[in-house]
C-alpha cells in the first residue's frame, strides 16, 4: 500500500500551480490536507503524475466576509473553520455538520475545499454548501468563474471543474438568522453517512438536502406543507433519490431515513 | 521446604492475584518496544510485495512478468511454478488426495489469492513492479455459499473434495433416536453464523533468510503458535525441523488467534529468499490482511432439541455444515472440533447427534481466532435455548437453570466426553442475577416498551474451553483412521528458571504473547516460589527454535497460558526452590524442611535470624560447584515440561476431552432499538466469569472486556462480506467495521473463584470466553426486543428495517424499486444525439468512433466485424486505471438497435457488463438513444471502494454515451455540441 | 518553480521531537515510513495506512494527524512530535503514559502511541477537556485489546492530574 511515484509541485504562486494544471490536465492533482487523496495514493486508486500542493500560498489560507457571503480559501483547514469564532453565528448549518466530518485527526489536515473537491456524495461539507445555496470559484490560468453548488457536483466525484482549474475558494452565504438543522446516520461515529440531512430554512418553506443516497447531494425546497402532504412529497424525494443496497445499508432503509429524519428537520426548522 | 504462596511478597500476600503494573508497558508507552516491523534487517536485505488474484475462481492463463523483473530495483519475480520447485506442498488436515500451496498454481481460489512474489530494494519499488506483471485468467463459476457448495451441480475446487466435502463424520452418543423418538416437543433453529476476524492491529510481518552452505531457513515472523506449524513449514520448506530456525520478535501488536495464519506466508517468504540469496522482508498491508488473511468459520447449523415440558432438554442433534474457504489449511477443520467435547454447552444432556461437513468455497481460507469454534456453537446452542423459552412460555433463566449440570456433578464427563473439571454453575447465575441487577433491568424493559420503545432482554450461558487436548483434531478421523495413525493427544507446555551468577532469575517460556502481559504474570508466579519480588525477575518470552524448550503445544491459543504455561513456569521454580533449599540448609546448617525463601532470604523458619540472600545460595552453583550438597546437581537452570493426564485421545466411540478446563460464563443484557436508525444499542451488559483461581485481576478484567469489544463488533458491525459472485466487499477499514469507544459500553464485570483441580495454579483460561457469550446475548436481546425468531449477524440495521416496519410506503408513480439484496449494477438512461439513427448506427459499428467515444481509449482494434479490443483508460475524479477492453456486437438490427457486451480487466479490478441500445428517429432529425445495461465488477476496486463503486460505474457509463453524443453531433451540427454536451452531462450525471 | 522529480531525493527539513531533521526523500515517501525506516523513530506504528485505525497519529504543528495520511515532503517547515518525544531520555514516564499504565490501558500496545499522540494534543490545546473531549479524539482510534474503557479512565485521571498541576502552579505563582 505505498503510491506510486508522481512529482512534487511546493507552488509557490498561485500562478505556478495554475501554470502545472495547464500544462498536465487530469494528470495533475491538487494536494491541500490530502485527507480525501492520500488514501487513493496509498491504494494506488489514483496515479497522477504531478501533485501540486497549495498549502503554502498565503492567499489561499483565508476565511473572509465579504457582503454576506463568507469566502473559505483552498488552503483553509477543517480544524481551522471549526475553531473560527464567529462561525456558529455565521454558519451555524457548517458548525452542526463538521464535527461529523472524519475524525479530530483528519480535520486537523483536510480543508473545507478539499471536500468539495473530492465530491463524495457522502461527504458533509458539499452537502452543507449545497443546502445553503454557496458557490465554488474556480480559477485557471485563463479564467475565475463562480459556479453555484447545485451546479458542481454532477456525479460520484465528479464536479464541474475542469482538468486546468483549482478551487480556490468556497462561498457561504452568512446566515440571517435562519434556522437550520442538521443529522446524520452512519454505522460508526466518523464514518461515511449512510444518510446525511441539512435542513435550512428559505423564505418559501424549507430547503432540505440530502447526502449519501444518490451520486451527488441532492436538494429540494419543501413549502409549509404538513401532515399527509409532507409525507407524500418526503416520499416522493426519497424515491427520487434512487437509492441503492451497499454493504451497509439497502435502498429501503435509505429512503425510510430520508422520509423520518427529512420529515423531523423539516418540523424543527419551520417551528 | 515450605513452598506455599504465601511466602513471597513482603506483606505476606501473595504477588498472585494482585494486579502489579505490567513490566511490557513503560517500552510499550515510550516507543521503545520492538515489533517485527521494528527491528531492523541486515544491510541488502530485499522487500516483497504480493500480487493478488482479483477473481475468486478462475484458471490463470498466462503470467507475464517480464516489464516488472527490468523494473527499477527488482530483483526476483516468482510466480506459482517457481515456488513449487522449491518447496512442497502444506499438509492437508484430513485424508484426501490434494495439495495446499500458499500460493496459486495453475488456478486461483479466492480473491485476494497470492499469484506472484515480488522481491525489490523497497517495498515502494516492489509495488510498483506489481502493477507491471500482465496477468491473464479465465473465470470459472464462483461456489460462495457452503450448502449451495454441497450440492451436485456446483463447480469443485478441488478434485479431491468431492461435491467439494472435505470431511463427512455422523456421531452418536447416547441413544438420541430414541429420545427424539419419544420427545414431547422438538424445536429447531437454523443458523447461519457470518465470516469476521478480530483484525489485530499489527498486520502479519515475516523476515526470512536462507543458508545455502548449511541448507537452513532463519525465519523471524510475528507468528503465534501453535508450534505444531512448525512441522508443517519444514515439511513445506523440505528441510528437517532443525534446519527451520524459527523465532518471534519481542513484541506482537495482538494477534487473538490470527496470527497463526501467517505461516503460508512464512513458506512464500522463505522460498524467496532462497531464490534471491538475499534475506527478504515482507510486512502485510490492511488490505491484504483484510482480503486475504485468515478468517474465523462460517457456519450453516441446524440445531434441533428433544425437550420435555418443563424445558429440560433430553437430547441435541446438530448438523454443521463449516465453511473453511478455499483451501483447507492446517489446523482446520480444527475450528468444527475443538467444542466437540462440550457441544452440550453448560448443560447437562445424555443423547447428543452430530453430522458434521466441511465444505470448501471460495473464500479467504480459514483459521485460529478468538473463541475458535465457540461463536458458532453457541449461537446455535443459546439461541435454541431462547426458542425454548419462547415456544414453550417459559422464564429463559428457568431453561437456562433447569439444564444446567449440577453443582455436585464435578468433574462431568459430558456425552461427548469432554471432563468439566470444576464449577458451580448454579451459584453463579443466581449471583449474576442478583449483583446484576435482573430485576431492576426487566423492569426497565417493561418500562420502555409501556413507552412504545423496542427493547429486549437476552442471556447466553456457556462454557470456555481451554488448553487444547492435541489430538482432539482427530476427531474428525474415523478410530480406525486414528489407530494408523497413531495416537495424538496432549498439550505439553514448557517453561525454565535460570539463576546467573549473581543470583539473579530469569524465565523463560514458549508462550508467545500478543500483549496479555505473560512476563508481568511470570515473574509474579515466581517470586512466590523463590521469595523475591517481580522487579527481581526477568522474563523472555520471544522463542527461537533453534535454543529454546518447546513443543507442538507451545505458542498463544487456547487461552492456554494461564492454565497451562504459568503453571509449568511454578513447577520449574518449585524444583529449583527445592535444590535451593538444600543447599541453604546446608550453609544454615539446618534441614531443608526448616527453609523458607522469602522477602530476599533463604531463612529457617525456626529461627528467622538464621538466613543467608537469596542471591548468595543462588549463585553457588556457578562459583562452587563443589560446595553444593551432593544430592543437588546444580541450580543453573531448570526446564519443566507439563502435560495434563486428563488430555486423553479420542476413543473408540469418538468421545474426545477437547480442552483440559471449562470456566463458565453467564452473561445477560438489555438493549434498546432506536426507532429511526434501528440501531441497536447495549443499555446494560452483565457479564459472570468463573476462570478459576485469578492470576492478575486487571489482566483478567482486560481478556474480557477485549473479548467483550470483539464480540460486539461481531454482533453488530464486522462481516467479512461476500458477493454471489466471490467478489469480496470488505477491503478495508472503512467497510470492515470495528468498533471505536463510541460503540462499546463497559460490561459489569462479575467472578466467582472455582479453582481447576488439574491445573498447577487452579486457573483457566478467560481470553476467549465473551466472544462465545456476547455475539448471542446480543442476537437474544434483539429476538426478545423485536419478538422474532431469526435473528442474523452482524446486525445491520437496514436489515430490521422490514421485521420493525413491515411494508415500506409505495412508491410514487413511475418510480420502482431495485430488486432488494442485488448488488449487480442496473441502470438505464438516454441521450438526444443531434444526428440521424443511420449515421449514429454506423458510427457505433466503426473502431474510429468507438476509440473516440471511449473515454481515454488507446487504439481499437478490430477482431472481426462485431469484436473490438482496445486498451483503455478510465478515471472517476481522481481514482484512474488502464484496462484491457473487449467489445462485442450482438443482436444488430440495423438501425434500431445494438447490444454491447463487454469486459474490462486491469490493476483495479474487472467489469463485465451488457447492454441494449435502442436509436430511434427524432422529430428534429436526430436520434434519441436509449440504453439499458447491467454490469458486474470485481477484483480491487470492488473490495476496496464499494461504496463508491455504483455511482462511479454510472459516471463511466454516462461518459461513453455522452461522448458518443458529442461525437455524433459533432458530424452533424457543431453549434450545438456545447449545450447538449453540457445538458447530458448534467444529466447523466446529476439526473436533475 | 521546483519541481520534485519522482525518483530522486529531495531535501526536507522540520523538527522531530524538538531536535532539527535534515534529509532527503522521494515525493511519494510516507511520513510514516519516513520518520520510522529513515529516521528510526518506531514508535509510531502503521495499522492500516488509509487514515482509519489511527496507529500512526503523531501531532503536526500541535495538531493530531495521520502520518500514513501525510507525504514527508508535506512537513517541511513543521513541528511534527511523536510518542518518543512523550518520556524524557532517561524514559521517565509523563503524567499521561503513567496514567495508561496504572489502568492497564494497553495490552498489545500497537495502537497505544497514535492514542498518547491524540490525547497529548488535547490536553495541549484544551486543559478542560472532559470526557466528550476524550471520546471525541478516541473515536478516531481503533484499538482491538482493551475495549477502551481503561484508556477513558486513564485519560481522565491524567486530565484531572494534569488540571490540579495547572491550578498548583497558578497558586503557587
Ligand atoms: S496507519 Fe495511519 S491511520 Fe491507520
Ligand atoms: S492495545 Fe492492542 S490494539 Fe490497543
Amino acid at each position: 500500500m505505498k503510491p506510486a511515484a508522481f512529482d512534487y509541485v511546493r507552488a509557490e504562486s498561485l500562478d505556478e500551480a495554475l501554470e502545472v494544471l495547464r500544462t498536465e490536465g487530469s494528470d495533475a492533482r491538487i494536494i491541500a490536507g490530502g485527507q480525501s487523496l492520500m488514501p487513493m495514493l496509498n491504494m494506488r486508486l489514483a496515479r497522477p503524475r504531478v501533485l501540486v500542493d497549495i498549502m503554502h500560498l498565503e492567499e489561499l489560507r483565508k476565511i473572509e466576509v465579504q457582503r454576506g457571503r463568507i469566502a473559505v480559501g483552498a488552503a483553509v483547514r477543517q480544524a481551522e473553520l471549526l475553531e473560527w469564532p464567529p462561525l456558529r453565528r455565521e454558519l451555524k448549518l457548517l458548525s452542526l455538520a463538521l464535527p461529523w466530518t472524519g475524525h479530530a485527526q483528519t480535520r486537523s489536515r483536510g480543508t473545507i475545499c478539499g471536500s468539495v473537491a473530492h465530491a463524495d456524495p457522502s461527504a458533509e461539507i458539499p452537502l452543507t454548501l449545497l443546502a445553503l445555496g454557496g458557490d465554488i470559484v474556480l480559477r485557471s490560468a485563463k479564467r475565475l468563474r463562480r459556479v453555484a453548488a447545485r451546479d458542481f457536483f454532477l456525479g460520484m466525484m465528479v464536479t464541474d471543474r475542469n482538468d486546468d482549474e483549482l478551487i480556490e475558494a468556497v462561498q457561504f452565504p452568512a446566515a440571517d438568522g435562519r434556522r437550520c438543522a442538521f443529522r446524520e446516520v452512519a454505522r460508526r461515529h466518523g464514518d461515511f453517512a449512510i444518510v446525511a440531512c441539512a435542513a435550512v430554512a428559505t423564505d418559501r418553506g424549507v430547503r432540505l438536502a440530502v447526502g449519501g443516497v444518490a451520486d451527488i447531494p441532492v436538494a429540494r425546497e419543501f413549502d409549509a406543507r404538513v401532515g399527509d402532504a409532507l409525507e407524500d412529497a418526503l416520499n416522493a424525494f426519497a424515491w427520487d433519490l434512487d437509492a441503492r443496497d451497499d454493504l451497509h445499508a439497502t435502498a429501503r432503509y435509505r429512503r425510510d431515513l430520508v422520509r423520518m429524519i427529512g420529515r423531523e428537520l423539516i418540523t424543527e426548522v419551520m417551528q | 521446604m515450605n513452598l506455599s504462596a504465601t511466602a513471597g511478597a513482603p506483606t505476606g500476600r501473595p504477588w498472585i492475584g494482585q494486579s502489579i503494573p505490567r513490566v511490557e508497558d513503560p517500552a510499550l508507552l515510550s516507543g521503545r518496544a520492538r515489533f517485527i516491523d521494528d527491528v531492523g534487517v541486515r544491510p541488502g536485505a530485499l522487500h516483497a510485495a504480493i500480487l493478488r488474484s482479483p477473481h475468486a475462481h478462475a484458471r490463470i492463463v498466462s503470467i507475464d512478468a517480464a516489464a516488472a523483473r527490468q523494473a527499477r530495483g527488482v530483483v526476483a519475480v516468482l510466480t506459482g511454478e517457481d515456488i513449487k520447485a522449491l518447496t512442497a506442498s502444506l499438509v492437508v488436515g484430513v485424508k484426501a488426495p490434494l495439495e495446499c500451496w500458499p500460493i496459486a498454481i495453475g488456478r486461483v481460489r479466492y480473491a485476494g489469492e497470492p499469484v506472484a512474489i515480488v522481491v525489490a530494494e523497497s517495498r515502494y519499488l516492489a509495488e510498483d513492479a506489481i502493477d507491471l506483471i500482465d496477468a491473464q485468467y479465465e473465470a470459472l463459476p464462483a461456489v460462495v455459499d457452503p450448502v449451495r457448495a454441497m450440492s451436485a451441480g456446483s463447480t469443485l475446487l478441488h478434485e479431491g473434495f468431492p461435491n467439494n466435502i472435505a470431511s463427512d463424520r455422523s456421531f452418536k452418543y447416547g441413544d438420541p433416536d430414541r429420545a427424539f423418538a419419544e420427545a414431547k416437543r422438538i424445536v429447531t433453529v437454523s443458523i447461519r453464523y457470518p465470516r469476521n476476524s478480530c483484525t489485530p492491529i499489527e498486520t502479519y510481518g515475516v523476515v526470512a533468510e536462507y543458508d545455502p552452505g548449511e541448507q537452513a531457513y532463519d525465519v523471524l515472523a510475528n507468528f503465534q503458535g501453535p508450534f505444531s506449524i512448525h512441522a508443517v513449514l519444514s515439511r513445506a520448506l523440505k528441510v528437517p525441523g532443525n534446519r527451520l530456525r524459527l523465532r518471534t520478535p519481542p513484541d506482537s501488536g495482538g494477534s487473538f488467534g490470527v496470527k497463526q495464519g501467517v505461516f503460508p506466508y512464512i513458506v512464500l517468504v522463505a522460498a524467496a529468499a532462497r531464490a534471491t540469496g538475499r534475506p527478504v522482508k515482507w510486512i502485510e498491508d490492511r488490505l491484504e490482511h483484510l482480503t486475504a488473511s485468515v478468517s474465523a468459520t462460517n457456519r450453516a447449523t441446524t440445531l434441533r432439541a428433544a425437550v420435555a415440558d418443563d424445558g429440560r432438554i433430553l437430547a441435541l442433534d446438530w448438523d454443521q455444515v463449516e465453511d473453511c474457504g478455499a483451501h483447507l489449511r492446517a489446523p482446520e477443520p480444527a475450528t468444527l472440533y475443538r467444542m466437540h467435547g462440550n457441544l452440550t454447552g453448560a448443560y447437562d444432556i445424555p443423547h447428543v447427534a452430530v453430522r458434521n461437513r466441511v465444505v470448501v468455497t471460495n473464500k479467504m481460507p480459514t483459521g485460529l481466532n478468538r473463541g475458535f469454534g465457540g461463536p458458532q456453537v453457541y449461537f446455535a446452542l443459546e439461541r435454541l435455548i431462547q426458542r425454548i423459552a419462547v415456544e414453550l412460555t417459559l422464564d429463559p433463566v428457568e431453561v437456562i437453570s433447569r439444564n444446567l449440570v449440577p453443582a455436585n456433578a464435578f468433574p462431568y464427563r459430558t456425552v461427548t466426553g469432554a471432563l468439566l473439571d470444576s464449577g458451580d454453575y448454579q451459584t453463579a447465575l443466581a449471583r449474576a442475577v442478583d449483583e446484576g441487577g435482573l430485576a431492576e433491568l426487566k423492569a426497565r424493559r417493561d418500562k420502555a416498551r409501556a413507552e412504545g420503545r423496542i427493547y429486549g432482554i437476552g442471556f447466553a450461558a456457556v462454557v470456555e474451553p481451554s488448553v487444547s487436548n492435541m489430538g482432539y483434531i482427530t476427531t474428525v478421523l474415523t478410530a480406525a483412521e486414528r489407530r494408523k495413525a497413531g495416537p495424538k493427544n496432549g498439550a505439553q507446555a514448557t517453561a525454565t528458571v535460570s539463576i546467573d551468577p549473581v543470583g539473579s532469575v530469569s524465565v523463560h517460556v514458549a508462550s508467545v504473547p500478543q500483549g496479555q502481559g505473560h512476563r508481568t504474570v511470570l515473574a509474579q508466579v515466581v517470586a512466590d516460589v523463590l521469595g523475591l519480588t517481580p522487579g527481581d525477575i526477568r522474563v523472555n518470552a520471544e522463542i527461537d527454535t533453534a535454543k529454546d524448550a518447546w513443543s507442538i503445544a507451545s505458542g498463544n491459543y487456547a487461552s492456554r497460558f494461564a492454565p497451562a504455561v504459568a503453571g509449568t513456569a511454578k513447577i520449574a521454580a518449585e524444583r529449583l526452590a527445592g535444590r535451593l533449599a538444600r543447599v541453604a540448609a546446608a550453609g544454615l546448617n539446618t534441614e531443608s524442611d526448616d527453609i523458607i525463601l522469602a522477602g530476599g532470604f533463604a531463612r529457617s523458619r525456626r529461627n528467622p535470624d538464621n538466613r543467608l540472600p537469596f542471591s548468595r545460595i543462588a549463585a553457588l552453583s556457578h562459583w562452587s560447584p563443589g560446595a553444593l550438597p551432593d544430592d543437588v546437581g546444580h541450580t543453573i537452570r531448570e526446564t519443566a515440561f507439563w502435560t495434563p493426564p486428563e488430555l486423553t485421545p479420542p476413543d473408540e466411540q469418538d468421545r474426545v476431552n477437547s480442552s483440559l478446563c471449562y470456566g463458565f460464563i453467564f452473561d445477560f443484557c438489555g438493549i434498546e432499538i432506536d426507532r429511526v436508525t434501528l440501531q441497536p444499542r447495549i443499555d446494560r451488559y452483565v457479564t459472570m466469569h468463573d476462570c478459576g483461581t485469578i492470576l492478575h485481576p486487571a489482566m483478567v478484567d482486560g481478556q474480557v472486556r477485549g473479548g467483550f469489544a470483539q464480540a460486539l463488533g461481531a454482533a453488530l458491525y464486522e462481516e467479512y462480506a461476500y458477493t454471489p459472485d466471490g467478489s469480496f466487499l470488505s477491503g478495508t477499514f472503512a467497510d470492515y467495521l470495528v468498533p471505536t469507544v463510541a460503540e462499546v459500553p463497559e460490561p459489569l464485570i462479575l467472578h466467582m473463584q472455582t479453582p481447576s483441580p488439574f491445573t498447577p495454579l487452579g486457573s483457566k483460561g478467560v481470553g476467549e470466553g465473551n466472544c462465545m457469550s456476547t455475539p448471542v446475548c446480543i442476537a437474544n436481546a434483539v429476538a426478545d426486543a423485536l419478538g422474532v425468531a431469526d435473528v442474523e449477524l452482524p446486525l445491520l440495521p437496514a436489515r430490521l428495517a422490514e421485521t420493525v416496519r413491515g411494508a415500506e410506503a409505495a412508491a410514487p408513480p413511475g418510480k420502482h424499486n431495485t430488486p432488494k439484496g442485488d448488488r449487480r449494477l442496473s441502470g438505464k438512461g438516454g441521450a438526444r444525439v443531434a444526428a440521424a439513427p443511420e449515421q449514429v448506427w454506423s458510427m457505433l459499428l466503426d473502431p474510429a468512433t468507438l476509440a473516440a467515444v471511449i473515454p481515454g481509449c488507446r487504439g481499437v482494434k478490430r477482431i472481426s466485424d462485431t469484436d473490438f479490443k482496445a486498451d483503455v483508460t478510465i478515471g472517476v475524479g481522481p481514482v484512474k486505471g488502464d484496462y484491457r477492453a473487449r467489445v462485442t456486437l450482438s443482436d444488430l438490427d440495423r438501425p434500431n438497435a445494438v447490444t454491447l457486451t463487454g469486459t474490462l480487466d486491469g490493476a483495479l479490478g474487472f467489469g463485465f457488463g451488457k447492454g441494449r441500445i435502442t436509436l430511434a428517429p427524432a422529430a428534429d432529425g436526430g436520434t434519441s438513444v436509449h440504453y439499458r445495461y447491467e454490469a458486474e465488477i470485481g477484483g480491487k476496486v470492488a473490495s476496496i471502494g464499494g461504496r463508491l463503486l455504483d455511482g462511479a460505474a454510472r459516471v463511466i457509463i454516462g461518459q461513453f454515451f455522452s461522448s458518443l453524443a458529442r461525437q455524433a453531433g459533432a458530424t452533424a451540427a457543431e453549434s450545438k455540441i456545447t449545450a447538449a454536451w453540457s445538458r447530458l452531462c448534467r444529466w447523466l450525471g446529476g439526473r436533475r | 518553480m521546483t519541481r520534485l522529480s519522482a525518483e530522486q531525493r529531495h531535501r526536507v527539513r522540520f523538527t522531530l521531537n524538538g531536535d532539527a531533521v535534515d534529509r532527503n526523500c522521494e515525493p511519494r515517501l510516507l511520513l510514516s515510513d519516513f520518520v520510522r525506516h529513515e529516521i528510526g523513530a518506531t514508535g509510531t506504528h502503521v495499522g492500516c495506512e488509509h487514515g482509519v485505525c489511527g496507529a500512526c497519529t503523531v501531532t503536526i504543528d500541535g495538531r493530531p494527524a495521520r502520518a500514513c495520511l501525510t507525504l514527508a515532503l508535506q512537513v517541511e517547515g513543521c513541528e511534527i512530535r511523536t510518542v518518543e518525544g512523550l518520556s524524557d531520555k532517561q524514559g521517565r514516564l509523563g503524567v499521561l503514559q503513567s496514567a495508561f499504565r496504572r489502568n492497564h490501558a494497553l495490552q498489545c500496545g500497537f495502537c497505544t502511541a497514535g492514542i498518547l499522540m491524540s490525547l497529548d494534543a488535547l490536553f495541549a490545546q484544551n486543559r478542560q477537556a472532559g470526557e466528550t473531549e476524550i471520546r471525541d479524539v478516541l473515536t478516531g482510534h481503533l484499538c482491538r485489546c482493551t475495549g477502551y474503557a481503561p484508556i477513558v479512565k486513564a485519560a481522565m485521571e491524567a486530565a484531572a492530574e494534569m488540571r490540579e498541576e495547572t491550578r498548583r502552579e497558578v497558586a503557587d505563582a
